[in-house]
């Protein structure tokens, strides 16, 4: 058995594949919901109700996209380059912290909007600078990114343990720690009244246009991508490479931390230890999911997030446990990497 | 700071070192095998978590404690398995096939579990190892307590090492392994498979990995709970690093780690007004730390997530 | 004289590449057999599927009477064929003995004999003249120490039938003639050779009798005491090939200097204290066997490397901190050595690699965005003049021929106009046609007045084309010498490092 390159990918290939990967992981998911004892077709209904079978339904999903969106674009940024940002939890939490700390009383007296801006930047920077300390590890010393961004994710979850447990601390919150809340003022407005849909998720398509910008059609995207397929030529046609990824590691920082504030700032309007459900790792399977490109990333994210949201709800309805979303994830992201295999190569004597 | 330093006069907190690093070790090991032979098995996660939970799993029905250890090493050669058919039969991203592996393993470890026990409840126990006295040594002081009482797969874990490290140097198979790792074409050329040489060294450190994650369930705690894991396998790969990857090196560097952990706990009772979070941020800190010291002199396996595919030059 | 080895009617196809067509040969035993060709002609192609590392499609092969299923190199070793590859299989990191050893035990052996192994590789050693030191690391060790250790694997394993890929690329005139003495003692202890070569001067010296490999088949076969170079390298390419002949010419000024330069890297020197001078109008050839500092000197010149000591001026500007864009934007047009990992990035598009080095040109960016449509008219007008075919402007540059990638990479280099060119092995495993194409293009740049550096391991290439030369040998640079004073046993003496009294390395 020989693996050969296709020379050129047929056009019905590329479209069936991702379909047969889908239809592969709820083949098995399936199987497991049997396991719970459970008609699969059942579960799947209810998943497809949950997530989208009324208005309420359709918000909650699409609140729940918003920072998947956003540490997707991170992962997928970052991938192009080949660079592996792993750390999208971590990120995330340092985004909220920040704007939770940022938006909370420092900037009582701005415009409102120059304000939120100002919050989010914030944050984006708290996110870019995470990042960098791994992609710098990387540069100078060649410290595999993925070990590191890893590892960081557990010290940042444990420092903002730390800080809303200290100097951060709600002191009106009674129950589990919380930080202190941003400001009523800064809070995303609703999008779709009476739901938690709010206008952040307008900032991360916003978003999502603006990095297929920068990929598609700028200097800095052509730069990236060449230092992700072959960095040797790209560096020898004078694209310099520490630059090329350090700036992909402050873009995909930024990104994930972002995805911290306006979760903060539109859903919850504080930050605790349970802020993110792995929304950071999500996103790296977003980002897979799509095949990096930021149009797909959109995608993606309400796939999934319509997934754990179904879930939640199919799992009060039948008993099967909510862990079956992250299943059904994880086993996409695996299904679509063979599928994309195949479609890249195929099988010789 | 009398007290600090008084801790390490504990015969108890040596005994702890080797208990906490028990786990360290089987993953390590298993690490270290599979990058040996060129393969970065970033599933590690996933399999210690699918380890403790089957360990458990297995005992709480009613198998005894080995063969519950005996049906967990299967269940991390099972997925080892997968990872090996995405990263060596598919030459897929190892990055990305091992953390993929991660959230499916350990998700999957997550949803069986439910199965069992609802949400709400507390978590069931079972009863675990309880530490093996050698006769007479056991007696001995200070030394007694350390080495010598501690649970049966501690002493499977130093084992482990011991034969690991004989294999690679001694053995035609560890010197087949080795070579895979440097030059998978070498080895082709020499009459073996470094396909199936690749496979076999995933599918054992799969196994040792999830030896490792059934420790937790089965000696360290008694129950699961998820998240239990909690990073444990993205330490032990910094620790190959450390390691150079040799077995020996493996099993100080583990040691080394598990005795600032387990000074940490008991620090903290000692140390009043710092945050616990800072004690538990350590073995994190550290990982990292040892990597930056390491980087220059590591004398990386040459074809460690070079993709093999037969026929390619 | 029996015959050991017999091939007949293999082939083999690559998608739609044909590697080897019906291909017939035998190798009789005690022979020594050349398998000549140009690059691309099948020839290591047909070797891999012998020796197992591929499966022919159809056709048979006998070793020594037993025939072989193939596929499996561990068939052919027990049929008696051993391989010495070009691109050496041997692990860096481990001893001479272990990558001899490896796969001579079973697997399931508790413990390795290494003492009976060393005494093993020992004896052999000592029969065969190759001597090694068993616990020496590879990484250790030189070129032609690592193609000693290479020949000892396949003698280890008591081969028959030794199959040699091009086993002069990496080394130096004598110890070339050394390895083919060698080879022929081997032949009297009952060993067959076939070894494959596209240097006629080689094959003709060396073996007893040539088969003639073009575009994957057979088209001739010769005893070499009964055919000439002349007759060979017309069948080898099919037609008259005549390469572009240079014309002299008066020179200009001096374009790029280099003074003195030495570059150290971990403590190994790579470039010893190297002086040279190209002005326009001229061609300078770097003469060398792979392998001797070429790889330094390029990236030196590519902006890539840095002296560590010793100045590089060009047009009197200083150029020891030149980053690559700098050489770019100064006019320096660049042919890197590996054109797969440094020339072309081959995910991108045609024209996106077109204009990879000038993202900054306002022509092709403005205020960071790219200007497509200006970049696809350049990569079609590159395209066009210098005969890429075989693809358009938008596909993706890996499904180019290495050919047609090369006259991509030298039509990128030669559209900055440049002053100087710096071309690195610039026909490496390009066919005859491809290689003239080349040669006329960096001729026609000499004749406009551009200033030329060629490093090359080709003698006939750098003969040809250069209007001076220099030898770089363990990196050091001989003195130049002028085309006309160069005959082929001045250049042998030169490339060994042989240089007169004081100058010796």
């Amino acid at each position: 058995m020989r693996l050969e390159r296709r020379t050129s990918i047929p056009k019905k290939l590329a479209i069936i594949a991702p379909i047969l990967a889908i239809v592969a992981s709820l083949s098995v998911s399936g199987v497991l919901i049997i396991l719970a004892g459970v008609n699969p077709f059942i579960a799947y209904f209810e998943i497809l109700k949950g997530a989208f079978g009324s208005k309420l339904a359709i918000t909650e999903t699409l609140t729940r996209a918003s920072p998947l969106i956003l540490t997707g674009l991170a992962a997928a940024v970052a991938f192009r380059a080949r660079l592996w940002n792993i750390g999208g939890e971590g990120q995330f939490y340092i985004g909220a912290l920040v704007a939770a700390a940022v938006g909370n009383s420092l900037l009582t007296g701005f415009p409102i909007i120059i304000a939120m801006t100002l919050v989010m930047m914030c944050s984006m920077i708290s996110g870019a600078i995470l990042l960098a300390g791994p992609a710098l590890l990387r540069l100078r010393f060649g410290i595999d990114e993925v070990v590191t961004t890893l590892l960081l994710n557990f010290i940042i979850i444990l420092f903002v343990g730390l800080m809303i447990e200290g100097p951060l601390k709600d002191p009106f919150a009674f129950g589990w720690p919380q930080s202190v809340p941003v400001d009523r003022s800064l809070r995303f407005a609703d999008l779709v009244p009476s739901s938690r849909l709010h206008k952040g998720f307008l900032i991360a398509i916003f978003a999502a246009f603006a990095i297929w910008i920068i990929v598609t059609r700028t200097v800095f995207g052509l730069q990236t991508r060449a230092t992700g397929f072959t960095p040797q030529a790209a560096a020898f046609s004078g694209i310099s490479l520490s630059k090329t990824i350090m700036g992909v590691a402050l873009i995909s920082g930024a990104l994930a931390g972002l995805a911290g504030a306006i979760e903060v700032m539109g859903v919850t309007g504080y930050v605790t230890t349970t802020l993110s459900p792995g929304f950071g790792y999500a996103g790296i399977v977003v980002a897979m999911l799509a095949a990096l490109h930021p149009g797909g990333v959109i995608i993606s994210a309400v796939f999934i997030a319509s997934i754990f949201i179904g879930a939640d709800a199919m799992s009060r309805a039948t008993g099967v446990p909510s862990f079956i979303a992250d299943v059904i994830m994880s086993l996409s992201l695996l299904t679509m990497l063979i599928a994309i295999f195949f479609t890249n190569y195929r099988i010789r004597k | 700071m009398i007290e600090a330093l008084e801790i390490l006069t504990n015969a108890s907190l040596w005994s702890a070192v080797l208990r906490i690093a028990t786990p360290l070790i089987f993953g390590v090991l298993g690490a270290l095998l599979c990058e040996r032979v060129g393969v970065l098995n970033l599933a590690i996660e996933g399999i210690m978590t699918m380890g403790a939970m089957i360990g458990w799993l297995s005992v709480y029905l009613g198998a005894d404690l080995w063969t519950g250890l005996a049906i967990a090493a299967v269940s991390g050669a099972v997925i080892g398995l997968l990872h090996a058919f995405l990263t060596v039969s598919l030459s897929l991203s190892q990055h990305v096939s091992g953390l993929g592996i991660t959230l499916f393993a350990s998700s999957l470890a997550y949803f069986i579990y439910r199965l069992v026990v609802n949400v709400g409840s507390l978590p069931p126990t079972i009863e675990p190892f309880q530490p093996l006295e050698l006769p007479m040594l056991s007696d001995l002081p200070f030394f007694g307590e350390i080495f010598f009482s501690q649970m049966g797969p501690t002493y499977l874990a130093l084992f482990a090492v011991v034969l690991m490290a004989y294999i690679l140097r001694q053995t035609p198979l560890g010197l087949a392994i080795r070579m895979t790792g440097e030059n998978p074409h070498a080895v082709d050329a020499q009459g073996l498979n470094p396909i199936m040489i690749r496979i076999f060294a995933i599918v054992v450190g799969s196994a040792l990995m999830a030896l490792g994650g059934s420790f937790l369930t089965t000696a360290a705690f008694n129950s699961f709970f998820p998240e239990m894991v909690q990073g444990r396998g993205w330490i032990c790969i910094a620790l190959v690093i450390f390691a150079s990857w040799q077995p020996g090196k493996a099993l100080f560097g583990a040691i080394l780690f598990s005795f600032f952990d387990a000074y940490q706990l008991r620090l903290q009772h000692v140390v009043e007004d710092v945050p616990y979070q800072l004690f538990l941020m350590a073995p994190y800190v550290l990982s990292i730390l040892a990597l930056i010291l390491v980087s220059r002199r590591a004398k990386v396996p040459e074809a460690l997530m070079a993709p093999y595919r037969r026929g390619e030059r | 004289m029996s015959i050991v080895l017999e091939i007949d009617k293999i082939s083999k196809k690559f998608g739609s590449l044909i590697a080897n067509e019906a291909v017939s040969l035998d190798l009789k035993k005690g022979e020594i057999l050349a398998l000549l060709g140009e690059n691309g002609a099948g020839k290591t192609t047909l070797m891999n599927i012998i020796y197992g590392h591929y499966t022919s499609d159809s056709g048979q092969i006998r070793a020594l009477g037993k025939s072989l299923t193939g596929g499996k190199p561990r068939e052919a070793i027990e049929a008696g064929i051993g391989m010495v590859h070009q691109h050496f299989s041997l692990a860096g990191n481990l001893t001479v003995l272990e990558n001899v050893m490896i796969g001579s035990e079973s697997l399931f052996k508790r413990k390795s004999n290494r003492q009976l192994a060393k005494n093993k590789l020992l004896q052999i050693s000592k029969k065969f003249g190759l001597p090694v030191s068993p616990d020496a690391l590879i990484s250790s060790l030189s070129v032609g120490e690592r193609q000693r250790v290479e020949i000892l694997k396949a003698l280890y394993r008591d081969a028959k039938i030794l199959i040699l890929d091009e086993p002069t690329a990496v080394l130096a005139r004598p110890e070339a003639e050394k390895l083919f003495k060698t080879l022929r003692e081997m032949t009297k202890e009952g060993l067959s050779l076939i070894f494959i070569s596209h240097k006629l001067h080689e094959v003709m010296s060396a073996a007893d009798r040539v088969t003639v490999l073009r575009s994957g088949r057979v088209v001739a076969e010769r005893e070499t005491s009964k055919t000439s170079k002349e007759e060979l390298a017309e069948l080898m390419v099919g037609h008259q090939v005549s390469r572009p002949v240079r014309k002299a010419q008066s020179t200009g000024k001096k374009v790029i200097e280099a003074s003195n330069i030495t570059i150290t890297n971990k403590k190994q020197i790579q470039l010893d204290r190297i002086s040279f001078s190209v002005s326009e109008g001229e061609i300078l050839g770097i003469v060398g066997i792979s392998g001797n500092g070429q790889a330094a000197l390029g990236h030196l010149l590519s902006g890539i490397g840095k002296p560590t000591s010793g100045t590089l001026t060009f047009y009197e500007n200083r150029m020891n901190d030149y980053t690559p864009r700098d050489c770019i934007n100064s006019g320096i047009g660049r042919i890197p050595e590996d054109r797969n990992s440094e020339g072309i990035i081959g995910e991108l598009k045609i024209w996106e690699n077109a204009i990879v080095e000038r993202l900054h040109d306002t022509k092709f960016s403005k205020a960071g965005f790219i200007r497509k449509k200006s970049a696809q008219i350049f990569s079609e007008n590159l395209i066009k003049k210098y005969d890429v075919r075989g693809a358009t402007s938008d596909t993706q540059a890996r499904l180019l021929s290495g050919g047609n990638m090369q006259k991509l990479v030298l039509g990128r280099a030669l559209s900055v106009s440049p002053k100087l060119i710096i071309a690195n092995q610039p026909t490496r495993g390009l066919d005859e046609g491809a290689i003239a194409a080349v040669h006329e293009e960096l001729l026609k740049a000499r004749s406009e007045g551009v200033a030329i550096l060629l490093i090359s391991e080709e003698l006939e290439e750098a003969v040809g084309l250069s209007d001076r030369l220099q030898a770089i040998v363990k990196g050091r640079l001989s003195e130049p010498i002028k085309a006309e004073e160069a005959d082929a046993t001045r250049l042998g003496l030169m490339m060994s490092g042989v240089w007169g009294e004081d100058n010796e390395t």
